[in-house]
């Protein structure tokens, strides 16, 4: 129905800009790991594996990036179970109240990343609010210190934060999800929470790893919260690429940290997209 | 070039008539699945003329090739001596009525109907004028200010009328265009469609898959099976005379006798009547109707035979029956109703009324 | 239904369960609010000493008004560079066969999901490579780069639900398909277009990620936020959040109003699988 023409107009701008903004600096950035900073702090543009070698002989890279992915880990299954729940109840549960409570899901969205990532510091900090509500209320004596600078103080404010992330996709598949079929279930005598483990779970599964994936992704990749929240124990990875990028001076070292990063994600969001795929049945 | 079509088109059109359309050689094929192969079709001026099949036939792609939302494989499509088959299907003189009529939601009644004279540039006044008379056609003036959400399925269906009529095409195409209404709308809306094809007379081509709106409605039917054209005829012709056993089928309700014809003599289970036929197998298609209680006056020149009733259908006006005959031969007879037909009957039809037909190739 | 209801509702623990969770959304941001009035500065329980003075001081910080004013212009300008590639990219997705288009659909989502440091970093390289100086125009078009997904997601699910016989009626009644475009495709993606636009301009207001890396002489809000941050925390802080909160609080409730008017209360889930 489309003349050529047509198809022309609407494929080649996108594609062009896609193909230079985006293909072209994810391929610099290839490239970019392979070369070096001489002494004068200038970029040799001769290719060598020099930085994945550094990348393997010091330590500290593979533990930062092991903590990391230990922090994700947590950030993802934190948000999942405060998630699932919540969505399973507005989906199912929550009556005519169901479109204003997702609304109210999706207003902290709306709240800056960043200033909530600040709330967090005054809440948790040694003379923040927590510390002396509980010393107000004399639960304490002291300030506990251990809220704020520290993995836990990362791990609660990247869950804050990506807790509606990994609901709306959770809430999208049980939507999705025909009544009949839970009425079909109730029928054929299963119990509710049968029902729930024989027919709406298996269902949502799809929702439930794009939500994984957007929650452990994005948190893998956070480099404010830790800078913020997060003090020596709670560095992360992009940390360690931020400071190449700026006082340490190694952009070719971080390009590599950062290019390992990307082969990562995009190995998670393949491997995510084949098991959505075995999962959905429509 | 455009001379010679003309003449070629005159005498391979409908008699007497000049041919506004000239399908020839069409095909098509949707990745391996070849959907029409070779559907040549002529179209006159002023006639309605029905494409008729079941879902998959093919009709509705013939129908979006004509409008020029496809393109064809091989073949050509002329109108008027023009090939239209390589125009745009703006610039194509053929209006489409839509199966959900595609009625632009965010435009009013009226800005629909105006849609196509205001792309056209035509001036203001005139597309007022034209919109009102269009409204007034199909008795909608009234609903000029709606949005389409608010009036009733029948009145969109007049509205997308309106809206593609008011371009004055050559050439109307209508798809399905009856398949969203009720029963006695639908009905109502036959009768209506056809007048208005008569008051307007400008050249149909309306898809259905429905048998019966086809006969009502069409000057002649075309009828698609697995993308080639089985059979192109007047209503009265293809059911009385279907070429292929699947138009027999197809076109009303039939009995399909397998037999044999030898020295002018058809033999089919048992029964054998004088024929004008060619020798070799033969089919003949024998409409229960045209099966008759036995009657002692009309003893010769007609084809006898006995069957016990299996089954009986009440139809209303009439009664279908089933009978076993003699050789596992089962035929259908349409008779008067009868609370309890039973037992055995003799029966009779004239050998006339057996029509040979053509095999129905089987494919996929 | 409402039987299956009732069973459920008597094991009880999915309500408090809801609770709980709003609760730890909203703490920060209530605590946000209430601490942009507390004369004591942030911290400190039970606020004291209620006070408007540092909402007078932010009025008074021309530096962070500067900010605002940027972080305007960016948004404005990403929205743009996004709906103007991201709408033709969710039409090509949706009709247009072309090699690689399995990889470009990919790579155009790539960034809706991949951290935003990758993306600014990559960003950086080819500007500097290409010896761009960096300003607020390498931010917009990093940041019209990352947003091209969020126009296309939201774009395509509108082409979806839209019947393609209205664009065929259109080019059937002698519209070509510049007119068609434009009188029917555009004004039946409305809703996903304005969606689409609000969402890429919150977006781009808060990004912090990719303009961490472009930046140049100038800052947006976030940045100037951020910069403040590292110095120490200040109430200011709080009053400027809030008056943003509210601030996006209307632009929902007026989008909200809007979807309801045009009888599409459902909300497309963006992220859904």
């Amino acid at each position: 129905m489309f003349s050529r023409a047509y198809r022309a107009a609407i494929t080649v701008p996108p594609v062009l800009w896609v193909t230079i903004f985006l293909v072209g600096s994810y391929a610099l950035l290839f490239c970019y790991s392979f070369w070096t900073v001489s002494s004068g702090q200038t970029i040799v543009h001769s290719w060598t594996l020099d930085n994945y070698r550094e990348l393997l002989r010091v330590d500290v890279y593979l533990q930062t990036l092991f903590r990391s992915m230990g922090i994700a880990a947590r950030v993802m299954i934190f948000s999942l179970l405060l998630g699932y729940p919540l969505a399973y109840y507005l989906s199912f549960h929550a009556g005519n109240r169901k479109d204003l409570l997702y609304q109210l899901v999706i207003i902290p969205l709306w709240v800056s990343y960043l200033v909530r990532a600040y709330a967090w510091k005054t809440i948790l900090g040694s003379d923040g609010v927590l510390n002396t509500l509980l010393q107000y209320l004399h639960l304490t004596k002291h300030p506990l210190e251990f809220l704020l600078y520290s993995p836990f103080a990362v791990v609660l404010t990247l869950t804050h934060i990506y807790t509606p992330f990994a609901f709306l996709p959770i809430y999208a598949s049980l939507e999705h999800i025909p009544r009949n079929l839970v009425e079909a279930s109730h029928d054929l005598g299963a119990s509710p929470f049968q029902t729930f483990w024989r027919v709406i779970f298996p269902l949502s599964i799809p929702g439930v790893l794009a939500g994984a994936t957007f929650a452990f992704v994005l948190s893998l990749g956070d480099f404010l919260a830790p800078l913020l929240l997060g003090g020596p124990s709670g560095i992360m990875i992009s940390n360690i690429v931020v400071s190449l990028f700026g006082a340490a001076y190694n952009w070719p070292l971080g390009a590599a940290i950062s290019f390992c990063m990307l082969g990562l994600v995009v190995g998670l969001l393949f491997l995510s997209e084949r098991l959505e795929k075995k999962w959905s049945f429509r | 070039m455009v001379a010679t079509t003309n003449e070629v088109s005159v005498a391979t059109g409908v008699k007497g008539t000049t041919t506004l359309l000239d399908i020839r050689n069409v095909a098509k094929s949707f990745g391996p699945n070849p959907v029409l192969r070779d559907i040549s079709l002529q179209i006159a001026e002023g006639e309605f003329l029905t494409i008729l099949g079941e879902s998959g036939s093919g009709k509705t792609t013939l129908l979006r090739i004509i409008a020029g939302f496809e393109s064809a494989d091989a073949g050509e499509i002329w109108m008027a001596g023009e090939r239209l088959d390589r125009q745009p299907p703006y610039r194509r003189r053929v209006n489409t009525v839509f199966q959900h009529y595609a009625l632009f939601p965010h435009l009013t009644v009226a800005e629909n109907v105006g849609y196509g004279l205001r792309v056209a540039k035509v001036a203001k006044d005139e597309i007022a004028a034209r919109v009102e008379q269009a409204l007034a056609m199909v008795k909608m003036a009234a609903f000029a200010q709606s949005k389409p959400a608010k009036i009733s399925g029948g009145q969109q269906q007049r509205i997308a009328l309106a809206r593609a009529l008011v371009n004055r095409p050559r050439l109307l195409l209508l798809d399905e265009p009856l398949s969203a209404l009720d029963a006695n709308l639908r009905r109502q809306m036959q009768v209506e469609l056809k007048s208005l094809q008569r008051e307007v007379g400008i050249a149909f081509v309306f898809v259905t898959h429905d048998q019966e709106e086809a006969m009502v409605m069409s000057d002649r039917i075309a009828l698609l099976r697995l993308g080639e054209l089985e059979q192109v005829a007047s209503p009265r012709e293809i059911y009385s005379r279907p070429a292929t056993a699947y138009t027999a089928q197809f076109i009303g309700h039939t009995n399909l006798l397998r037999g044999e014809i030898k020295d002018g003599i058809a033999r089919c289970s048992g029964l054998s009547w004088r024929t004008g036929f060619r020798d070799g197998p033969a089919l003949f298609s024998l409409r229960p109707e045209n099966i008759r209680l036995a009657n002692a006056a009309t003893a010769s020149g007609v084809v006898r035979l006995r069957g016990k009733i299996s089954r009986q259908a009440f139809h209303g006006a009439t009664e279908l029956l089933q009978l076993e005959c003699a050789e596992g031969l089962m035929v259908s007879v349409r008779t008067a109703t009868r609370e309890n037909w039973q037992g055995e009957l003799e029966l009779e039809f004239s050998p006339a009324d057996a029509v040979p037909v053509r095999e129905s190739e089987e494919r996929h | 239904m409402s039987a299956c209801h009732r069973d459920f509702r008597a094991s009880g623990w999915l309500p408090w369960h809801a609770v709980a969770v709003f609760a730890f959304l909203y703490l920060p941001i209530v605590t946000l609010i209430v601490y942009s009035f507390n004369g004591q500065g942030v911290g400190g329980f039970p606020p004291r000493n209620l006070t408007l003075d540092w909402y007078r001081m932010l009025f008074a910080d021309d530096a962070i008004w500067q900010s605002v004013l940027n972080s305007l212009l960016v948004a404005v300008a990403a929205v743009t560079i996004a709906l103007a590639f991201g709408i033709p990219a969710a039409l090509a997705l949706d009709r247009a066969n072309f090699p690689g288009k399995a990889v470009f659909r990919r790579l155009v989502l790539l960034p809706l999901i991949l951290p935003g440091i990758i993306t600014g970093l990559s960003l950086l390289m080819l500007f500097r490579e290409a010896d761009v100086k960096l300003s607020l125009v390498t931010i917009i078009l990093g940041h019209g780069t990352a947003l091209i997904s969020v126009a296309t997601t939201e774009v395509f699910a509108g082409l979806q639900k839209l019947d393609r016989a209205q664009e065929e009626a259109s080019l059937d009644l002698g519209a070509n398909y510049w007119q068609t475009f434009w009188r029917v495709t555009i004004p039946n993606l409305r809703l996903s277009i304005i969606g689409a636009a609000l969402l890429i301009f919150t977006l781009s207001m808060d990004e912090i990620a990719v303009s961490f890396f472009l930046i140049g002489r100038d800052n947006t809000l976030p940045l100037e936020i951020w910069g403040r941050l590292r110095r120490g925390i200040t109430p200011e802080i709080n009053a400027i959040s809030s008056i943003i909160f509210v601030f996006s609080l209307v632009v929902i409730v007026i989008w909200y109003r809007l979807r309801v008017r045009e009888g599409q209360p459902e909300i497309a889930a963006e992220l859904g699988p």
